[in-house]
């Protein structure tokens, strides 16, 4: 498997020369809301084990990136693959025809989405978060389910709150809960849309040690994050954006320490 | 001032004195104004009961007389049934109704708005009289192909009794009110919550009756309880159609035994007995669908009596050892 260690880190610049399969295919994606355009032709591909860290200015549309590629956003123009399914549509000849919501909703139980506020489900025990989607979108028994949710709450140090309700973690244990609720799924590739914004201080060092363990262990990842820290010590690739568009990409050491474009080093110049 | 922090006996004012080994006794602030308003309070109740009892007026004999009569019993569990009726249907209607707003469709969604626009502003009183009119409308009934061949047909004065009149008109009524009390609920649920769900997957009809709905409860319920109770008192509009539910009943007899003041305590006493029973229900669903959201549930008044008397042993326990 892929090392997490930058320096030794694939070069996903000549992606033709990696035997590693693509699971994320992002190609010429454009959106719009009404009138302002939030990505202006977007390409990005994701090697199996890789972790992609999105850097850029608020309003630089990573969240919406994040968004398009599980389809919580339709996108205007572009295509969406993950492992080679088209995402959100069903192409016959030169015509995308949107798939049906039930379609749709099988297609997302592939793509672990990871939000900034958690979004864990308030009424149900940390167990019943973690089982509730296995069980109805995948149909997997109830105990096979539970017994899954036991081992995910070990990986993430919580294997003593399985009853209790979110309400009673702190953002750092509801944050980790809903990594697990995440993984569950086994999904193909996890999404993490600025999964340490929301927390205090004190609290981000614990959720960051539970991606970088996901990391270690080969899972595939898009992080969208303010933490430079943790993109130097953990991305294979650091994607930086502006303006709906990818100004540059490459290894930790190329993008952070000696970035090409103008841009990228004002940002890096204020968040260092 | 320095003497709340327990355990920091250097920062004890000056003048105390004694040197103490235990934790410093709290004194909690007196309110003399409170005890005032207790003691006014107090009067004016006593004086109300007093009134209530021994005015002859009143005429407790008949109250008692009549409480327990079978017309009487029969009248409440008419009262009790129209209700029950009128609150499933009304609620499935109004959650059917809330959902038809909800939707993307702007067809079902104008089609719902026009229905709770009519109908909460039509009188349940004229509302009612519609309903028990209603053959004179429509004679009759019949299924069939729309504007085309009938199947069967009934006539509506055999199909529509009064008291299924009442139970229509308070039906079509309640949804619309329901529809409402649903739809807040629903708008109540953080869009996260959907998000979530949508980002895992889970099916849609499977999003709503396990994320949204239960959450939603915490806003319905309150407002479900209300309308439930005025829903119960409201069955006495239906009186005007003659069926014998509790406030006609109790209007045959007074009719009859001319006793008007008493008859009217015996139907208000039994409105408030269901009312109590209601709102005790109320209460615990509350309570059901409150897990989760605070970290301990407040204890319920059985608990908290149970609490009072174990406090107030430990107290008198206290009391019998001298220190």
């Amino acid at each position: 498997m892929t090392t997490t260690s930058p320096s030794a880190g694939r070069r996903p610049g000549d992606a033709a020369a990696d035997p590693a399969r693509v699971v994320v295919d992002i190609r010429d994606v454009h959106k719009n809301y009404g009138l302002v355009e939030v990505l202006k032709g977007v390409d990005l591909q994701v090697h199996v084990g890789e972790v992609t860290v999105v850097l850029g200015p608020s309003g630089s549309g990573k969240s919406t990136l994040l968004r398009c590629i599980n389809h919580l956003e339709k996108v205007k123009r572009g295509t969406v693959t993950i492992d080679g399914e088209l995402i959100g549509y069903r192409r016959v000849g030169d015509r995308l025809h949107e798939l049906r919501e039930r379609e749709v909703l099988r297609q997302r139980t592939h793509i672990g989405f990871v939000f900034q506020n958690f979004n864990l489900f308030p009424h149900l025990t940390v167990e019943e978060n973690l089982v509730e989607a296995p069980v109805s979108a995948l149909g997997v028994p109830r105990t096979r389910a539970q017994e899954r949710a036991g081992r995910l709450l070990e990986r993430v140090g919580l294997r003593d709150k399985a009853t209790a309700y979110p309400g009673q973690l702190s953002g750092g244990q509801q944050q980790r809960i809903a990594i697990a609720r995440a993984l569950a799924l086994e999904p193909k590739v996890l999404l993490f849309d600025e999964p340490t914004s929301a927390l205090d201080p004190e609290l981000v060092g614990e959720v960051l040690d539970v991606i970088k363990d996901l990391a270690r262990a080969g899972t595939t990842m898009i992080v969208v994050t303010h933490e430079i820290g943790f993109a130097r010590e953990v991305a294979d690739t650091v994607v930086f954006m502006d303006d709906g568009r990818i100004v540059e990409q490459g290894t930790p050491a190329d993008v952070l320490d000696s970035p090409r474009h103008e841009r990228t080093r004002t940002f890096l110049s204020k968040v260092l | 001032m320095t003497t709340t922090t327990d355990g920091e006996a250097s920062l004890a004012p000056p003048d105390s004195g004694a040197e103490r080994s235990g934790p410093l006794k709290i004194v909690p602030v007196r309110h003399p104004g409170r005890w005032v308003a207790v003691a006014i309070a107090l009067v004016l109740v006593a004086q109300l009961v007093h009134a209530l009892v021994t005015n002859p007026g009143l005429e407790w004999a008949t109250f008692r007389q009549y409480f327990f009569d079978p017309s009487v019993l029969h009248g409440v569990w008419l009262t009790i049934e129209l209700t029950f009726y009128a609150a499933v249907a009304g609620f499935a209607g109004g959650m059917v109704l809330a959902f038809m707003r909800l939707s993307p469709n702007p067809l079902l969604r104008v089609t719902a708005y026009a229905y709770v626009w009519v109908v909460r502003s039509v009188p349940l009183l004229v509302q009612v009289l519609f309903w028990f009119n209603i053959s004179y409308l429509y004679s009759r009934l019949s299924i069939g192909v729309p504007f085309g061949p009938e199947f069967f047909s009934f006539s509506t004065t055999h199909l529509v009794s009064s008291v299924s009149a009442a139970v229509i008109a308070l039906s079509v009524n309640e949804a619309a009110f329901a529809s409402e009390i649903v739809r807040a609920g629903v708008l109540s649920v953080s869009h996260g919550q959907l998000e979530a769900a949508a980002a895992l997957g889970i099916p849609r009809r499977r999003q709503l009756m396990r994320i949204v709905l239960p959450q939603a409860m915490r806003t319905i319920a309150p407002n479900a309880a209300n309308q439930l109770i005025s829903l119960f008192k409201n069955t006495s509009i239906v009186s005007v159609m003659a069926i014998m539910e509790l406030f006609y009943t109790v209007q045959v007899i007074y009719g009859r035994t001319s006793r008007i003041v008493p008859m009217l305590l015996v139907a208000t006493v039994w409105y408030v007995l269901l009312t109590t029973l209601l709102t005790i229900f109320q209460y615990y669903v509350e309570r059901r669908f409150a897990k989760g959201t605070t970290r301990v549930l407040p204890p319920t008044p059985v608990e908290r009596v149970r609490l009072a008397i174990r406090d107030l042993r430990a107290a008198a326990a206290d009391e019998g050892t001298p220190r």
